[in-house]
């Protein structure tokens, strides 16, 4: 059973540029030579590290460990020596502690066993989880088995977000065309912790055959899963948007999905859990599109974590032009852009994006109130981007500066293209200060 | 070099620019049927203030050796917008001095595009009125009119006729004009606003092309055909409830549909919120009500912009939207005293 429905308020209408790589399916990465596998993938405190410079590493090893309770276990993508502890410059800024290990040509054959999981207890599924190192895999990582712990609270929904509203973005198209059978039952063990009472998989419209496909399945194993067909707008992969978009719920300022009775989990993630419970495999690999109009041939690949963005470049056939304009990790709306070459691809990396482009002027506010009209939090953009700029921090966050979640409709919209994503980090940052 | 730069890294291709060309794109219908009905001369005030606007623009920038806006197409819909405010056959000197004080005085002096509080296409013909009221009421008859018109407008021909204390029936009938004159655009009036019908099509445009929203219009034209429909018979004996045909001939004249379509949907000078965009459009319709209908002159919509122009800010600051998952903040129980 499908419909079609979508959050009400704001939003914008960004020119999806998935035909680039939605026919192509996934492949998988050669191993690298090399790997750097950063110590911080996931939200909250960076893992502690386990292994120095000299260290043999075996593929699945935990490399790194939960340094507190919002924190997530790190694994060694690959058998190899250590050969360098370093810090690394993530695409977000963070500066964290990372291996580089240089790997083995020969890999051992490893999680082809399968263990049953329906009998274990709600404890010892959410051990494996968090053993494992399943954090959020649309591009917020938080840690999963943190999420999934509901503490007894009731589960009205359990939404599974296959939406992919980012532009140019189709891993989680390809991942539920290719491997919709594992992670439908990924959410079938999501759903034993949980016990909703209902269990929704949200795809855009965009997406037909996906959309076809999962429920075919759904009707061959005979799952209580329905599969709701949503009408296409940006940001609709955000949790906020999602579930009012499917289960009609507003979540309140400042709290979470289950305090309306929703947990919200993204198609790679529910994969990452069939593989962590089913195969006992860590999370090391993970699904991205490579894309943009400046890479010769878009793929969606299967990658060891800390591959060098070069090497998957230079895996789709290397830059189709000189002047690339931008790299950028994750989709275009809320992707953090690189310069260098070197960057690893971590937990979190839904993409690569090459992009073509020229810098756009900036110009001044014109009030023409489209920032206010597509903000789908219902916030005053201009206005807090007016006090960000004359450093009055205090009033931006009056104006409810905190609850902005940078999805970017009102820099994508703005006429005058002002920086206001930018003005709203560094608000948020100095008001946090104060 | 790549560049780095904070999300998003694509953006709606509507800029400043373009949209401002689909301004001037939605006007030149109206202007066009303006030059068609009132002849050449037309033409040569529409160009004139245009060209008076943009160079004064230019040579602004020049001056004061800051960046050349001119290419952001807002002069030249500052300029357009006062050419189709004009007269006829005005003296040409006025839209001239109405373009340069728009401006430099209204736009340039606080601060250019994006800081002036009051619109200055508006700013510069309510200059020139006051300043040459004479000449600026001053209409010639449309080229398709019938013989017995009169070149005064259809509104201040009623409103001569009625300080003249004569018995009302029709405000329509009275200025010698019927319905579809008006709506089409064959009635006296300034060069750009007796089309209705051209200038709804203009705003129909830009509705499409999202350069503005219908709240403005709608809520301008929609509160002041109610109050009118209402309460303008009241002036004349007439009692409640005018008959359709004065409440559409009210409509169609006066330069309503220029204002509440091109000139209170002015981006800068008008709140950003959708429903600071209502009461900005109720304020109009009320202020166009009260000067038409209970002041002296016979029309009023450009002082009525200007007044909510005026009240921008202050609508701004206190009609603020409803946030996304806003809970009313719980007020913590005062504590008894002991």
């Amino acid at each position: 059973m499908s419909r079609i429905s979508t959050f009400k308020r704001g939003g914008v209408h960004p020119a999806d540029k998935k035909y680039l790589a939605k026919d192509s399916p996934i492949e998988r990465l050669p191993l690298p030579a090399e790997l750097i596998v950063s110590m911080s993938q996931h939200l909250g405190a960076p893992a502690t590290c386990l292994k120095k410079k000299g260290d043999t590493v075996v593929k699945g090893e935990k490399i790194g460990t939960a340094a507190s309770f919002i924190s997530a276990e790190v694994h060694s993508p690959a058998s190899g020596t250590v050969t360098e502890v370093r810090k690394v410059r993530l695409p977000s800024g963070v500066v964290a502690d990372a291996l580089v290990i240089k790997t083995d040509p020969e890999q051992p054959e490893m999680f082809t066993e399968r263990f049953e999981w329906k009998d274990l207890s709600n404890e010892e599924l959410l051990a494996q989880i968090k053993e494992m190192g399943i954090v959020g895999m649309g591009g917020a990582t938080f840690p999963a088995h943190v999420k999934f712990n509901t503490g007894g609270k009731p589960v009205e929904a359990l939404v599974v977000n296959g939406v992919e509203c980012e532009p140019y973005l189709t891993a989680d198209y390809r991942s539920m065309l290719e491997r919709a059978e594992d992670t439908l039952e990924g959410i079938m063990i999501l759903a034993k912790i949980l016990n909703p009472k209902k269990i929704i998989i949200g795809v855009e419209h965009n997406k037909p055959d996906a959309i076809k496909h999962l429920e075919d399945v759904i009707a061959k194993k005979g799952y209580p899963i329905e599969v709701y067909d949503l009408k296409m707008k940006y940001p609709q992969g955000d949790e906020k948007q999602l579930l009012v978009a499917t289960i009609g719920k507003e979540i309140p300022s400042g709290k979470l999905p289950l305090d309306v009775g929703g947990v919200v989990c993204n198609i790679g993630t529910a994969y990452a859990v069939f593989e962590a419970v089913v195969y006992h495999k860590p999370l090391i690999e993970r699904v991205m599109t490579v894309t943009g109009e400046a890479i010769t041939t878009p793929k969606n690949i299967l990658a060891p974590l800390g591959t060098k963005a070069s090497e998957i470049i230079a895996y789709c056939g290397g830059f189709n032009t000189e002047n690339v304009d931008k790299l950028v990790s994750g989709g275009p709306m809320m992707g953090f852009a690189f310069a260098d070459e070197d960057m690893p691809t971590l937990k979190g990396s839904s993409g690569l994006l090459c992009l073509k482009g020229e810098p756009l002027n900036t110009g001044v506010c014109v009030s023409c109130g489209k920032c206010v009209a597509h903000c789908p939090i219902g916030l005053m953009p201009n206005r807090m981007f007016r006090n960000i700029s004359n450093a009055k921090y205090q009033e931006a966050m009056d104006l409810g500066l905190m609850d902005c979640k940078e999805c970017g409709c009102c820099a994508f919209i703005c006429p005058a293209h002002l920086p206001l994503v930018q003005g709203f980090k560094l608000g948020k940052k100095m008001g946090r200060k104060k | 070099m790549k560049r780095v730069t904070t999300s998003p890294h694509v953006h709606s291709s509507m800029d400043i620019r373009k949209s401002m060309l689909y301004v001037f794109i939605a006007l030149l219908p109206s202007a066009i049927w303006g030059v068609v009905v009132f002849g050449l001369m037309a033409l040569v005030t529409l160009a004139l203030s245009i060209a008076s606007a943009v160079l004064t623009e230019y040579l602004l920038s020049k001056v004061t050796k800051e960046e050349v806006t001119i290419n952001d197409m807002s002069a030249a819909v500052t300029g357009l917008l006062i050419g189709m405010n004009m007269p006829p056959h005005v003296p040409f000197y006025i839209p001239v001095l109405a373009s340069v004080f728009a401006i430099i005085v209204v736009k340039w002096s606080f601060g250019g595009l994006g800081c002036n509080w009051m619109n200055p296409a508006l700013g510069g013909r309510v200059f020139v009125f006051f300043s040459f009221t004479s000449a600026m009421s001053a209409f010639s008859l449309p080229r398709f009119a019938a013989d017995a018109a009169s070149s005064a407008t259809p509104l201040s021909s009623v409103k001569t006729l009625l300080s003249n204390g004569e018995v009302f029936t029709s405000a329509s009938e009275m200025s010698g004009y019927s319905v579809m004159d008006a709506f089409i655009g064959n009635i006296p009036g300034c060069i750009g606003e007796v089309s209705a019908l051209l200038l709804i099509a203009g705003g129909l445009f830009l509705i499409y092309t999202k350069v503005m929203t219908w709240h403005i219009p709608v809520s301008y034209i929609g509160s002041f055909a109610f109050l009118t429909w209402v309460f303008s018979g009241l002036r004349c004996g007439q009692g409640f409830f005018i008959p359709m045909n004065d409440l559409l001939m009210a409509l169609f004249t006066g330069g309503l549909m220029l204002g509440a379509i091109f000139m209170a949907t002015d981006w800068v000078t008008t709140p950003t919120t959708p429903v600071g965009m209502i009461v900005f459009g109720i304020g109009c319709g009320f202020f166009t009500f009260l000067i038409r209908y209970f002041g002296s002159l016979p029309e009023g919509v450009s002082l009525a912009i200007i007044l909510m122009n005026v009240a921008t800010p202050t609508i701004e600051r206190y009609i603020k939207p409803k946030k996304f998952g806003y809970v009313k903040p719980v007020k913590a129980p005062k504590e008894a005293k002991k």
